[in-house]
């Protein structure tokens, strides 16, 4: 109830600085898992257009990019019989498999604490969870946060948007190896002391080319076909392999 | 060079699998042994999901397997015959370990399976090897080695006997279809051949003639892990074929060099070398099992 109260408000509040717009750019709209795919940056730039003269209060920009939601498995191990054993699991029913939050300052300046229950910006609000059949469920979901930001699946990069002359601002993602595919969600927010003024919201498609994406289909859709094709190639090496081999001896 | 594996769905360096393959390529052309049980395990370390590093080890065993039985189909050193008996067994334990494979993975228990079985195994295995070899180098500096006769045991009075003429045997066949039954398991949980548990069992409990067992195990090995690569395929989607292509041409010319260097060494060295490796990925996986890890938690796809 308070949070649609608080959606309410801010719904109410936002006509009244709509007269700062953001105008967007992006590097690429659309990233390609090939062979020999290392990972990917996206330039997120853009510029603030404004009709009137600037508004008082601090500005802020935040840039987040969300990766596909899947559901988690969290298990925790515990010592059974003198070794480490999952014994309890929680499931998270979304996560998104990449999130990352740039902003031009720090969160706690650019971003009021109910902006960001409304939104959903930071990490925390974007992880929920469900479904827990043990007591302490929260350090679950603050396990998935820890172990994905240690792959660099979840990056909180404050002071990471650059902003020049309260207008133009840019900021680079990193997006490492090992994507999920699908469409990821990049929106930029931009703030005044901490309220959210104007949104943007725009989707960069994820997807394998080319003989990944070949590959990857044949195993999913064909499975039984894919099964004889990696064994063809099995059997083909061993039977090469062993034709050489006597060659060599010869 | 960076690799994108489209089934793990992992970035990995394409030299370090080539190398890899081509390590564990040279010590199963020196040792004589399929590699898989040293491979799977170097699989997890490097970041390889763990279903995905057993299914596609078994299709890359199918290749070194393949390679090894046309050498001794040549050689007329495979017992058919028994080799069919074994692969009978051998794929009724296959479908039984993966239908446990997938059971456990359903229950987040899969991880744990497979390292239990491989620190079991390796221990057992390399701990008796260690021994036989000690003994070995220590027998052969004082000769007059004591002969081992064949001993007229239980098996020999169980029921359907079968006569397997190339090994010179009239025996049941029950035994050598649990010796395959059990290969199979293993072939299905732990990314293996199996040649190291089938060999031994071959010499002692059947009591076969040495030079058409290394034979008679390969020809049941390419097909059990065959059989196993497409049940993986079929119903779990996790064998990945580019890891295979390229841990498959590491290996084939790691097995060329390792067999030059095999002939130059000792017998017993090498088996005090080989017990050792053996040893030392046991006690890894061991440690890994008793010491507390650095992160309890652990990610798994939801859905159960």
């Amino acid at each position: 109830m308070l949070l649609r109260l608080l959606a309410l408000l801010a719904f109410i509040a936002l006509p009244a600085h709509a007269d700062e717009e953001i105008v967007l750019g992006l590097s690429q709209d659309e990233i390609d898992i090939t062979a020999t795919f290392v990972g990917s940056e996206i330039l997120v730039f853009g510029a603030i257009k404004r009709d009137s003269p600037a508004p008082d209060g601090q500005l802020g920009v935040i840039v987040t990019v969300a990766g596909p939601d899947t559901p988690v498995t969290v298990r925790r191990k515990e010592r059974r019989f003198g070794i480490w054993v999952n014994v309890d699991d929680v499931e998270i029913a979304a996560a998104p498999s990449f999130y990352a939050v740039a902003s031009s300052a720090d969160l706690s300046r650019v971003l009021r604490p109910s902006e960001d229950l409304i939104q959903q910006i930071t990490i925390p609000q974007v992880v929920r969870e469900v479904g827990a059949n043990v007591l302490d469920s929260q350090s679950f979901a603050r396990a998935l946060m820890r172990i994905r930001a240690g792959n660099e699946q979840y990056q909180r990069l404050e002071g990471a948007v650059s902003l020049s002359r309260d207008t133009l601002f840019e900021t680079r993602i990193k997006l490492p190896a090992n994507l999920t595919e699908g469409f990821y969600v990049a929106r930029i927010f931009l703030t005044r002391d901490g309220n959210v003024v104007d949104e943007y919201v725009t989707t960069i498609p994820v997807k394998k080319v080319g003989l990944e994406r070949w590959l990857y289909n044949l195993a999913h859709e064909n499975a039984f076909l894919y099964g004889l094709m990696s064994l063809a190639i099995a059997i083909a090496a061993g039977w090469g392999a062993s034709a050489v081999f006597t060659l060599f001896r010869r | 060079m960076q690799i994108y594996l489209p089934i793990a769905e992992v970035s990995v360096n394409a030299f370090l699998l080539l190398g890899l393959g081509g390590i564990v390529g040279v010590l199963s052309g020196m040792f004589g042994v399929g590699g898989g049980f040293l491979m799977t395990p170097l699989l997890f370390f490097i970041g390889i999901p763990p279903a995905v590093a057993v299914a596609t080890e078994a299709n890359q065993i199918v290749a070194s397997s393949f390679s090894g039985v046309l050498a001794h189909l040549k050689r007329k050193t495979v017992d058919l015959r028994m080799g069919i008996v074994l692969l009978i067994g051998g794929l009724i334990g296959a479908a039984l370990g993966v239908v446990v494979f997938n059971y456990l993975r359903s229950l987040g228990q899969v991880d744990l399976l497979v390292k239990l079985c491989y620190v079991v195994f390796l221990g057992i295995i390399g701990g008796l090897m260690f021994i036989e070899s000690l003994n070995a180098i220590r027998r052969s500096k004082k000769p007059g080695a004591r002969a081992t006769r064949r001993k007229h045991t239980w098996i020999h009075n169980l029921p359907f006997k079968m006569k397997f003429r190339i090994s010179g045997l009239y025996i049941s066949v029950i035994p050598p279809l649990l010796v395959g039954v059990a290969v199979g398991i293993l072939a299905a949980i732990m990314g293996v051949g199996g040649g190291f548990i089938m060999v031994p069992a071959m010499i002692y409990l059947l009591g076969m003639p040495t030079k058409v067992v290394v034979g008679t195990s390969l020809f049941q090995i390419t097909f059990v892990t065959a059989f196993t690569t497409m049940l993986h395929a079929t119903t779990n989607y996790t064998v990945d074929v580019v890891l295979a292509v390229l841990l498959l041409v590491g290996g084939v010319i790691g097995a060329q060099i390792g067999t030059r260097i095999g002939v130059k060494i000792q017998a017993e060295q090498l088996r005090i070398m080989l017990a050792i490796m053996v040893l030392a990925v046991c006690f890894k996986l061991g440690l890994d099992l008793l010491l507390q890890p650095a992160e309890l938690y652990s990610l798994g796809a939801g859905g159960h």
